[in-house]
């Protein structure tokens, strides 16, 4: 069937509310990609198995959902039990017949399973009471675990396509530009760049052909927001751009993804099928006689191709470079017509905005910074996974609260936020809002919202390093500053870090940093010494201990440490005896084991190996 | 017609024109290593950098590739300001790590006050500038044959699988166009040999010398609708010219065709 009317919408929403309403309970199993890796396919199968055998009031196969992201990808598999919002952690498919009997048949929760405070280990029950998604406020996320994403049933009955009949149905193309202009949404890819100007000023432009892109490349390491929307409410992203295709008046869209998300590409394309089949998508949407073809395109894996217009040039089937952008793509974009850009997150944020209107997106947030951005909190913080927060947040919120505070509570040391060419922040900023205007005050940025916890462990100087390479191989090497600047840069840190540098070089770097962010054609290069800058700032110590001291005060850089066996502590257990590769360790059974210098490789597997913290670096 | 000022002096443009030309046309000295005429400007050496103002900024400047930015009204350019020279001279730095051999890199890089690079030159250092002036040309003569294969500081121009390129007609338009002389061929009068292939030689009827490629004559007479005996005369009698010669008729033809 087609739906054709606003009436025909509701009718067919309020037959699916009311089909739903016979499910008692519902089993929210998360098929995000932790959970899946951890066996939830196998768990959601069990589920759907036992419940067709078994004849619970109310229950059906159907109450087992495939959904989204759940989030909380440290306890993953995640399972919940709605309506009563139990979250049990760590499923096992053991443990699913027991969840039939006494969660999903009885009323009761099995407290093994639920979330235990890692401070008092204290059960909680409810997810809304777990800390992780206590502090959170989901916009973009809002249907991740809620629904299940290849169904578009699921996202018609939480409101879904509400949004774009609105735009389509009751405004115009220049009430749905204001609306979102009013809002202050700005591009969650990073830029912050103001939607609402985006898009006026790609309306603006005499053309006969105009298109929408949203860019779903994805490619800092440990960022993962993107990737979840994508894959677990993919409709959220078609309907962002039905009404942004409305407003600049666009009948092609182009959605980038990148290849190594096959999930979402797959569900994106059962979401466009679904949706063109019931007349949301393709021709005549809505019976208004507004046309949109989304076409996905899949990207080879070039963080490049992430800048828009090396994207642009990468849909239109050339090689994946930047070109110079004097000329904007709102005016010359993609097959050099009028193009707007925006990315998952910013489309995700569309339809709410359109249905609930510019003000209540303004109530949340921080003064020019309206709404809330997630992020996937990664690193050495004890509950990784993905989280939104209001923008204006405090990163010791996240870290402490959401995140649960350091692994082993060890000391904080700094946060990554923004990808490989963000910034560290260091602990006198825990306080700083996190939002996109305070951040790049600060030599961070926001990004697409990768955010890396570091401990005392960590080594500023080799994470400078480790981003500066990630960017020389990634640099598309068309403009110099970029491929040999950055080159030049990720060589001196490397001789810093093997007590080979000089505060000469330090200088040098701050110079040579400086024409790189001014000569660089976009923005990967512009961005590009920011790893080392942002360091270099906070951490400036750690690099002179280096220097000077030919020291690694993280004992992190192999050529500066040496390990040592403290013979009080050894036990002579032999187990770091077995755990070296190379014979480097000798001794005998209950005997104090030493550690031949001239052999050691400093892989440091001796110190994960001793249960007696007998092991030291210096 | 628009109305900027270049260095401080009240200069007229075609509206669009790139600021390169006219700063050229002034007489002004700008390095560009990327820049060719028979080709779309790229914007990969930044060497042309200037930098841009207006008196509406209240203050706020830009700097921006010449070679790309298109002449506005009340723009105020400025191409040798203290920035601007630090940052050539930099990108030369950085040029003389990658090419510290390369007279072209070295002249300029003098030019510039540099003799040699504060830098670690690169292993196996060569002198291709990676500008992609060949590969650009090559396109734009309806080859492409080469291009620019792996990304960042592994970056180099090559055939597709550093195989002699099936597509290359031996048409020496990006030998010719190599501003370092980089790219190597060898002619014997008979044959000539460039990326690994092998030509054969037709002979001008009046000098008895050699002239274009039998596949390069085939394609031209094939695809641009010319007479078999318009290019039998001595390619080295403009060897210069030949690139720009050849990309304007390629150019032309095409506008050509599609009318």
């Amino acid at each position: 069937m087609r739906i054709e009317s606003e009436k025909q919408l509701r009718d067919y929403r309020k037959k699916l509310v009311d089909a739903d309403r016979k499910l008692t309970k519902k089993i929210m199993v998360c098929h995000g990609p932790g959970c899946l890796a951890s066996g939830s396919e196998q768990i959601s199968e069990e589920f759907t198995k036992q419940l067709a055998k078994k004849r619970i009031a109310g229950v059906t196969v159907e109450a087992v959902k495939k959904t989204g992201c759940h989030s909380f990808c440290e306890k993953s598999p995640l399972v919940a039990i709605e309506p009563a919002q139990i979250l049990y952690t760590k499923v096992k498919v053991k443990d699913v017949a027991e969840i039939i009997e006494k969660s999903v048949a009885g009323d009761e929760v099995i407290e093994r399973l639920v979330y235990h405070d890692p401070h008092s280990n204290e059960a909680i029950a409810t997810y809304p009471d777990v800390p992780f998604y206590k502090y959170q406020t989901r916009l973009a996320l809002r249907n991740l675990g809620k629904i299940n994403a290849c169904d578009i049933d699921d996202y018609i009955r939480v409101g879904g396509y509400d949004g774009a009949a609105k735009a389509l149905l009751h405004m115009t193309p220049e009430n749905v530009i204001d609306e979102i202009t009013k809002s202050n949404l700005r591009g969650r890819g990073g830029g912050g760049f103001p939607a609402g100007r985006k898009w006026a000023s790609c309306r603006a432009v005499e053309s006969d052909v105009r298109y929408v892109v949203c860019n779903g490349d994805e490619g800092d390491p440990g960022a993962f927001m993107d990737r979840a929307i994508m894959e677990g409410d993919p409709h959220t992203v078609l309907e962002g751009m039905v009404v942004a295709a409305f407003a600049v008046g666009a009948n092609d869209g182009y959605i980038y993804v990148r290849e190594e998300y096959p999930l979402a590409v797959i569900n994106l394309q059962k979401a466009i099928e679904q949706a063109e089949g019931l007349g949301l998508l393709g021709d005549n949407i809505l019976g208004t006689g507004f046309s949109l073809r989304i076409h996905i395109n899949r990207g080879a894996g070039a963080f490049v191709c992430g800048e828009s217009s090396a994207l642009m040039l990468s849909v239109a089937g050339n090689v994946g470079e930047p070109r110079a952008k004097y000329v904007r793509s709102v005016v010359k974009g993609l097959w050099d017509k009028p193009t707007v850009l925006n990315n998952v997150e910013t489309y995700a944020n569309v339809p709410l905005i359109i249905t609930n209107g510019a003000e209540w997106f303004t109530s949340i947030g921080a003064p020019k910074n309206a709404g809330t951005k997630a992020f996937s909190l990664v690193g050495k913080v004890r509950h990784t996974g993905l989280i939104e927060v209001p923008m204006g947040t405090t990163l010791r919120r996240i870290v402490f609260d959401i995140g649960g505070g350091l692994l082993k509570d060890r000391p904080f040391k700094g946060v990554q936020t923004g990808g490989p060419s963000g910034g560290c922040l260091a602990e006198k900023h825990l306080d700083l809002s996190v939002d996109f205007d305070t951040l790049t005050t600060h030599g961070s940025m926001m990004g697409s919202g990768g955010m890396i916890v570091m401990d005392d462990r960590t080594c500023m100087v080799d994470v400078a390093k480790y981003f500066l390479s990630f960017l020389v191989s990634e640099s598309c090497g068309k403009c110099i500053p970029c491929r040999e600047g950055l080159y030049q840069l990720h060589k001196l840190a490397i001789a810093i870090s093997e007590g080979r540098g000089t505060e000469q070089d330090i200088e040098k770097m701050e110079r040579l940093s400086e024409m790189v962010v001014l000569g660089s054609l976009c923005g990967l290069g512009k961005s590009g010494p920011n790893p080392f800058l942002s360091t270099i700032s906070n951490f400036r110590d750690e690099y002179l201990a280096h220097i000077r001291d030919h020291r690694c005060p993280a004992g992190v850089c192999r050529e500066l440490i040496t390990y040592e066996i403290n013979p009080e502590k050894c036990d002579g257990c032999m187990a770091c005896i077995s755990a070296c590769a190379v014979h480097a360790i000798t001794g005998r059974k209950t005997k104090p084991h030493v550690i031949n210098q001239e052999l050691c490789t400093k892989c440091g597997a001796c110190v994960a190996a001793c249960t007696r913290d007998a092991i030291a670096v210096f | 017609m628009v109305t900027l000022t270049i260095n401080g002096k009240v200069v007229q443009a075609e509206k669009g024109e790139y600021l390169l030309a006219v700063i050229r046309r002034m007489g002004i000295d700008v390095p560009a290593l990327c820049h060719h005429e028979a080709v779309e400007p790229y914007g990969g050496c930044r060497l042309c950098m200037v930098e841009i103002t207006k008196e509406s900024w209240n203050g706020w400047k830009n700097h921006v590739t010449a070679c790309l930015y298109p002449a506005e009204q009340d723009l105020i350019v400025s191409t040798h300001s203290d920035t601007i020279i630090e940052l050539r001279k930099s990108l030369l730095d950085l040029f003389l790590a990658r090419n510290p051999h390369t007279p072209l890199i070295q002249k300029l890089a003098a030019e510039h006050g540099l003799t040699k690079t504060t830098f670690e030159v690169v292993p196996e250092p060569n002198d291709c500038i990676l500008c992609g002036i060949c590969t650009r040309v090559c396109d734009e003569m309806g080859f492409s044959a080469i291009s620019m294969v792996n990304r960042g500081h592994g970056r180099e121009v090559a055939p597709p699988l550093h195989q002699p390129p099936p597509a290359c007609v031996g048409c020496l338009a990006c030998a010719q166009a190599c501003p370092t002389r980089y790219i190597k061929y060898e002619d014997n009068g008979a044959t000539r040999k460039i990326w690994d292939r092998t030509f054969e030689l037709l002979t001008c009827e009046k000098t008895g010398r050699p002239t274009i490629t039998r596949e390069f004559a085939e394609y031209l007479s094939e695809h641009r609708d010319l007479p078999k005996e318009y290019f039998r005369v001595n390619d080295e009698s403009h060897r210069g010219e030949l690139v720009s010669t050849m990309a304007a008729i390629t150019r032309w033809s095409v506008t050509e065709e599609k009318k």
